[in-house]
């Protein structure tokens, strides 16, 4: 079966650089933490959403690459509500799982943290997106070594194909310790630019 | 749409080493669940597989020194399950592997702690039956193995692959023990799901697996007829209070399978046995119209396993599909949740033809999949 | 008692990360949760953890907690009245 799909927007975001559609839109000091970049970013683009402060790295990752990527789509609500989401990553939440581990190291000082526990999970960025953009669509957290465009492409069709999505929002988003990296791309039947596995991959790797 | 059938299935778990020895525990109102008090924290209910048991009928497949305890029990119940199955591991075998948090305790044991990366426990599992596709990994909570059912339905659907081995796994951890007591969401009782007595979550651990397939060659088969999976867009971790997304999930699931509400006749829910989750359960079964269907939680016999669960919990009600049997709700005793539900009180003798499995869990996640009796 | 109620707000700002305020922008009487600092369940559950980490108290009822962290001034009195160190 032969559906035709588009990429309506995508955004890159590594070595603290944000790029929409292949075009730079953020360039900062290479010398920040993510999170110091994060916040330098937050600030400069004014999203007065004081929850982000509370997320951990990948939410604020995912977070960050949807609020471009949704400000330049620019879609209607009804057409937002029912995006499908469909993220994935090589170290789930590690980067957080292992934060919360140290809270539960040393029994003379075993403090479990709450606000810290609930972040180890990668599909709480997902959750993240959702609240901030009103979208109650599908969802799916994928794991895979490398970014797999050929899982994610097949993942996109059939949800369109069996009419659970009319647009999906689809994504590699990856934080271990202080490296990071994020593609997150929109694809629909509408829009101009050619979807296929071997495009994505194409502007993953040269972007 | 390729009609796509669920067939050869497998449970690991403190209850039995295959489906047949859970039912029969089942069946009994055995739960699995007891008191511990081996963990740092302090001693609570939870529901943990023998470390002797598991390594004893491991020894038959591999050396259970090389292998941690999750890669033992989704290997044990994978290998049972292939075994049963009518088709063999081809290049258009989708081998599928739903977990929550797969090797955490790699974090905290003697294994490298970079066994806790998934692809590496996905690796383990692949080489170990020689499959010939790369592993689809779900990690989305504790829908992840409900979700992953949906997930090989629609990849055979559209032509991706012909069948699939579908596995979910979790274990009992300090790590995910800790976090549920810090969000003081642990029973000091075995867990009583619905019941108005209910006072948080028992936890437990599991494996379960099944096969999918778009070719069916037994007499009596059970299809998958419709699937949602939807976001309540309210709260990453407490439940939405009008169950926003689990209702969307079901509608979704009705739409697809082209069918009404009054035709289900069981439903196996999520239970978890918190005060949120459930009554957010009886919200959203209430908006479906579903709230006079029989009804039951399995957690009161095996936990809630994460990952496991929802695929576990799929199994079961194959298995009261086959057994024309509709289990009670382990724990429950009197109605504690807002809206009237049927509450499955007593194991009961019952035909069923079409049964709905839901899951839901933090990041606002949801899953609802339909299942139906097929006879050819 | 004044020297309480600083670090309390200093160390909710730390700890709940509302990197948006000030010492200065918390009033005592502040409603912590719904429209005052618009603080959640998650953080609910930090406050008890906070309260059993630096102070020596330990919050088993939920409800008990509702009661506790109704702002900074019945905060700090409950503190000062039940701290173990």
């Amino acid at each position: 079966m032969k559906t035709n799909l588009n990429i309506i927007t995508f955004c890159r975001i590594k070595n603290h650089s944000i790029s929409i559609n292949g075009k730079e839109v953020i360039q900062k000091d290479s010398q920040l933490t993510f999170s110091e970049f994060a916040k330098l970013v937050y600030k400069e683009k004014a999203f007065a959403y004081p929850k982000f402060f509370k997320m951990d790295n990948l939410s604020k990752l995912g977070f960050l690459a949807s609020e471009f990527l949704f400000e330049k789509a620019d879609l209607d609500a009804h057409i937002k509500e029912n995006i499908g989401i469909v993220l994935s990553n090589k170290s789930a939440s590690l980067d957080t799982d292992r934060k919360y581990q140290e809270t539960i190291n040393d029994k003379a000082n075993y403090f479990p943290s709450p606000a810290v526990f609930v972040y180890t999970l990668a599909n709480i960025m997902i959750g993240e997106i959702s609240i901030k953009h009103q979208i109650k669509g599908e969802n799916a957290f994928f794991v895979s070594d490398k970014f797999n465009e050929l899982l994610l492409e097949q993942y996109t069709v059939s949800l369109i194909q069996n009419k659970k999505s009319s647009h999906v929002l689809c994504g590699w988003i990856d934080v271990d310790k202080d490296k990071y990296d994020a593609f997150m791309y929109l694809v629909a039947k509408e829009g101009t630019q050619n979807y296929s596995k071997e495009i994505i991959k194409n502007i993953y790797t040269t972007n | 749409m390729k009609d796509v059938f669920i067939t050869a299935n497998s449970i690991i778990s403190p209850l039995g080493f295959t489906s047949e020895a859970n039912l029969a525990k089942i069946s009994k109102e055995h739960s699995g669940i007891i008191l511990h008090s081996d963990f740092s924290t302090s001693p609570c209910y939870a529901s943990i597989i023998n470390n002797k048991k598991l390594d004893q009928s491991f020894s038959t497949l591999g050396n259970s020194k090389m292998y941690t305890k999750l890669e033992k029990m989704m290997i044990l119940s994978l290998q049972d399950t292939i075994s049963q199955s009518t088709f063999t591991i081809s290049d258009k075998t989708a081998l599928i592997i739903a977990t929550t948090k797969g090797n955490i305790d790699a974090l905290n044991n003697n294994f490298k702690p970079e066994r806790a990366y998934l692809p590496v426990l996905g690796k383990k599992i692949q080489e170990f039956f020689g499959f010939k596709t790369e592993p689809i990994i779900i990690s989305n909570a504790c829908v992840s193995g409900i979700l992953a059912i949906a997930v090989a339905k629609r990849f055979i659907q559209n032509n991706y692959y012909d069948n699939a081995f579908v596995v979910g796994g979790d274990i009992v951890s300090e790590f995910t023990l800790s976090g549920f007591q810090s969000f003081q969401a642990i029973s000091d009782k075995p867990c009583k799901p619905f019941s108005k007595h209910r006072t948080g979550i028992s936890i437990g651990e599991a494996a379960a697996s099944v096969a999918i397939t778009n070719k069916n060659t037994e007499k009596e088969a059970i299809q998958i007829i419709g699937d949602g999976s939807c976001n309540d867009a309210n709260h990453i971790s407490g439940p939405s209070r009008t169950g926003e997304g689990l209702y969307l999930s079901i509608l979704s699931a009705l739409k697809e399978a082209k069918i009404q509400p009054e035709t289900i006749d069981y439903i196996s829910a999520h239970g978890t046995a918190t005060a949120f989750n459930d009554e957010m359960e009886a919200i959203a079964f209430n908006r479906a119209k579903l709230e006079h269907v029989p009804l039951n939680s399995l957690k009161g016999y095996y936990g809630h396993t994460l990952g496991a669960s929802g695929l576990l919990e799929a199994i079961v009600g194959i298995h009261s599909i086959k057994n024309n049997l509709l289990y009670s709700s382990l724990g429950f005793d009197e109605l504690g949740v807002s809206i009237p539900l049927n509450i499955i009180k007593n194991t009961i003798k019952a035909e069923v033809n079409t049964f709905l499995k839901t899951a839901s869990g933090f990041g606002g996640c949801n899953t609802a999949v339909l299942f139906k009796k097929m006879t050819l | 008692m004044d020297a309480l109620k600083k670090e309390l707000k200093e160390s909710i700002i730390e700890q709940l990360n509302l990197e948006d305020l000030n010492v200065d922008d918390i009033a005592d009487d502040d409603a912590l949760f719904g429209d005052g600092l618009g603080l959640d369940s998650i953080d609910a559950l930090e406050l008890i953890v906070m309260l059993d980490k630096d102070y020596g108290i330990k919050l088993t009822d939920p409800n008990e907690g509702k009661a506790v962290f109704v702002s900074i001034e019945v905060l700090a009195k409950y503190i000062s009245e039940h701290r173990t160190k």
